[in-house]
């Protein structure tokens, strides 16, 4: 008889667990999915797939990696992602600019992480990722390769400057 | 003078499965006190302190060293572990013994794709980290010797499979006995798991390396990778799990508090624990928003039963405590046996559990993942789950399992005690040194300590955080000494225990069983107890979240070369 009184004391608690545990997991995808609908551009998508061994051929876009002014204060920046660099290895912008980076890899994995920000991509050869980022604090943001991709991967470094006008 | 029973050829007459299992769980075992020998120069890495000039010329990088650490520790130690000490367990619970034949030969084949693997390895030849992501191309004696390790898993899935069959027909209408449902659930989800690496070693990363195929396309190779990548966490884990609930309740002087909710939880992870991949893909291109989230879902769904555990191993110590004449709200946790070193490790690689499964949630919350991918939080999360519970629970297994198989006493069980603590303290330590240095942009898997005067200073702002990393280097050595020298002690050892002294498997009573008052199988257990059906179930939910883009994938496949850059 204890025993049972025990066990309904235990289910007890155990309902009361478990919907805690529910709960607080449905609580976290409510939050996750609102925080995708404002920041769904950090969300690396592919803008095209392209084949890694022709990427720095004439006529491919990154044949000539750049930034290039769009708009309004908006940019678009063509990023290689390289061992053991990026190309352009400094991206500079004014105050507020609103920039898309396609960054793709002419050899293996690496990655593309501007520290500070939300961005934050996996950069595979063979795919053009494509992220937006608006850069409202002038600064210098370094920008890591966050993929192991070799000896020189530690120091492989770049730069988004940032600059107030 | 002690009665000197059973000499070593008679120990295993009554049951062979002990010799294999003892074969598997020391193989693995010298795999880890290889890899662990890394671990304290990575983690000083991490403290800004670069001691891998001293391993030179035998060992040619930081990189090969964490490769080493992360095959052996993380895919080779683990697994074998597991199949040696879950094919034990499981043949004791149900009474049969294994097809021992198939057994030995799943030795044979880990143990030829280990050297096979480790050659490439330790020659600088396939520094490619644990992850093998292409177009970086190692040799092709590694691709073949993870094949054949992850083959050899799959004759121990047949092993267990064909084990609860074997029970079901001589038992119709019995409910499986817990540790057997249990292990066999496990075996199941790996089953279905180690599809995604059989698929990417044998039709690409195999014929790739042997110059047969041009090139693999990285992103499919990614996926397929990660397929078993999250889910082999969970094999890694559930083995743990088995002996919270099956036989640390026992050990700590109590009950499981629930057979049924054990046999739930394990059912969750059968279902939810592959569908989950994508959640390591937040950060790459090519594969859609829409599937991430699925995937994000399926990923918080399986949160679920270890939260459901968290409460059933808690819910059955505090009754051993109780039991035991604690009182009050916590008195109950002094009275548990914190003298026992394989009790002291399951406890303390639960409580890493907890930071480790809430870490766990951060990333797998698609949008917050952004912060932390791929920077040292990573590393930092991960060696909670499996450097602290699982490899601690694993010790806390081979403190009472070895001197059952072996009858040899645990050698210098105070050492075993300390050396647990100084273990679970050091990985507190670097756990928390290497999450907060990756909240401040530090990427992982970097020689950080070894970097271009150019870059001087840029990781100035983790300077305190390192401090803590120095410090885990130091504990974590002292632990990998004391435990390793406990372990190795043991089974050299020329002493013998007497029949009487011989620790028991310390299988555990629910108090819920699953009967009921009247000797009726409850009928929730029956419907648990269709595993196929469960299994199916999962199969039909890794290809619902799968197919959709691993088919578009594969008809738009952009090969890559192989690339040697290290």
């Amino acid at each position: 008889m204890d025993n049972e009184k025990m066990i309904h004391a235990i289910e007890r608690y155990e309902r009361s667990w478990l919907l805690f545990a529910l709960v607080m997991i449905v609580v976290f995808l409510i939050f996750i999915g609102y925080t995708l609908t404002g920041f769904a551009f950090y969300v690396p998508s592919a803008a095209e797939r392209i084949d890694p061994t022709k990427v720095r051929a004439e006529g491919s876009l990154f044949a000539n990696p750049r930034v290039e002014k769009t708009g309004d204060n908006v940019y678009t920046a063509y990023v290689l992602a390289q061992a053991f660099t990026f190309l352009p290895g400094e991206i500079r912008v004014p105050k507020g600019a609103r920039v898309v980076f396609l960054v793709t890899s002419p050899d293996v994995q690496h990655g593309f992480y501007i520290r500070g920000t939300n961005v934050n991509v996996q950069v595979i050869p063979g795919e053009v990722g494509k992220v937006e980022h608006t850069f409202n604090e002038p600064g210098e943001y370094l920008v890591i390769c966050n993929e192991y991709c070799g000896l020189g991967h530690q120091d492989m470094i770049g730069k988004v400057i940032v600059e107030d006008n | 003078m002690a009665v000197r029973t059973a000499p070593a050829d008679n120990i295993y007459a009554t049951h062979p499965e002990k010799k294999v299992a003892l074969y598997f769980m020391v193989l693995g075992f010298i795999a880890l006190s290889i890899g662990v020998i890394f671990g304290p120069f990575q983690i000083f890495n991490y403290a800004g302190i670069d001691l891998y000039p001293a391993l030179e010329p035998l060992f040619k990088s930081y990189y090969q060293g964490l490769t080493l650490h992360g095959v052996l520790n993380a895919i080779v130690f683990t697994q074998l572990f597991i199949q040696g000490s879950l094919l034990y367990l499981q043949a004791r619970d149900s009474n049969l013994r294994p097809q021992m034949p198939v057994a030995w030969a799943a030795w044979w084949i880990a143990l030829i794709g280990l050297a096979l693997a480790a050659w490439p390895l330790l020659t600088n030849d396939a520094t490619v980290l644990y992850t093998f992501y292409p177009p970086l191309q190692g040799h092709w004696a590694f691709y073949v010797g993870a094949a054949l390790i992850i083959v050899s898993s799959l004759v121990s899935v047949y092993l267990s499979v064909e084990m609860w069959v074997r029970w079901k027909r001589q038992n119709p209408g019995k409910p499986t006995p817990l540790v057997t449902f249990m292990i066999t659930a496990t075996w199941m989800m790996w089953g279905l798991a180690a599809m995604g690496l059989v698929v990417e070693t044998v039709f690409f990363l195999i014929p790739w390396s042997l110059g047969l195929i041009k090139g693999v396309d990285p992103l499919i190779a990614r996926s397929l990778f990660w397929w078993s990548g999250h889910p082999i966490v969970y094999f890694w884990l559930l083995p743990a799990y088995v002996s919270w609930y099956g036989l640390l309740p026992k050990q700590a002087g109590g009950k499981l508090v629930s057979d049924s909710l054990a046999r739930m939880a394990f059912l969750g992870f059968l279902a939810f624990s592959t569908p989950v991949g994508f959640h390591h893909q937040f950060a790459d291109p090519g594969i859609s928003a829409f599937w991430k989230g699925v995937h994000t879902v399926l990923t918080m769904m399986v949160a679920v039963p270890s939260l459901m555990t968290a409460f059933t191993i808690a819910a059955s110590l505090e009754l051993a405590g109780r039991s035991k004449g604690g009182k009050g709200a916590l008195g109950w946790i002094r009275k548990l046996p914190w003298n026992n070193p394989s009790v002291v490790a399951q406890l303390l690689g639960a409580i890493a559990f907890i930071f480790g499964g809430a870490g766990g949630i951060v990333n797998a919350s698609f949008t917050l993942d952004y912060v932390v991918h791929n920077t040292t939080w990573i590393p930092g999360h991960f060696h909670l789950p499996v450097a602290t519970a699982s490899t601690l629970t694993f010790f806390g297994i081979a403190f009472w399992l070895i001197p059952h198989i072996t009858h040899k006493p645990l050698a210098a069980p105070r050492t075993a005690l300390a050396g647990v603590w100084w273990w679970f303290t050091g990985m507190m330590f670097m756990a928390f040194g290497m999450h907060m240095m990756g909240l401040q942009g530090v990427p992982r898997r970097a020689h950080i300590s070894a970097m271009n005067a150019a870059h001087d200073g840029i990781y100035a702002s983790s300077a305190f955080y390192m401090v803590f990393n120095a410090v885990a280097g130091v504990l974590l050595t002292v632990a990998a000494t004391m435990l390793f020298y406990v372990l190795f002690a043991t089974l050299l050892s020329r002493r013998r225990l007497t029949p009487d002294q011989v620790p028991e498997i310390p299988f555990a009573e629910a108090i819920a069983g699953p009967v009921d008052k009247d000797g009726n199988v409850k009928s929730g257990i029956k419907v648990m107890d269709r595993l196929f059906f469960w299994w199916g179930f999962a199969v039909v939910l890794v290809l619902i979240v799968y197919m959709p883009t691993l088919v578009q994938l594969f008809m738009h496949m952009v090969p890559a070369p192989g690339m040697r850059l290290w």
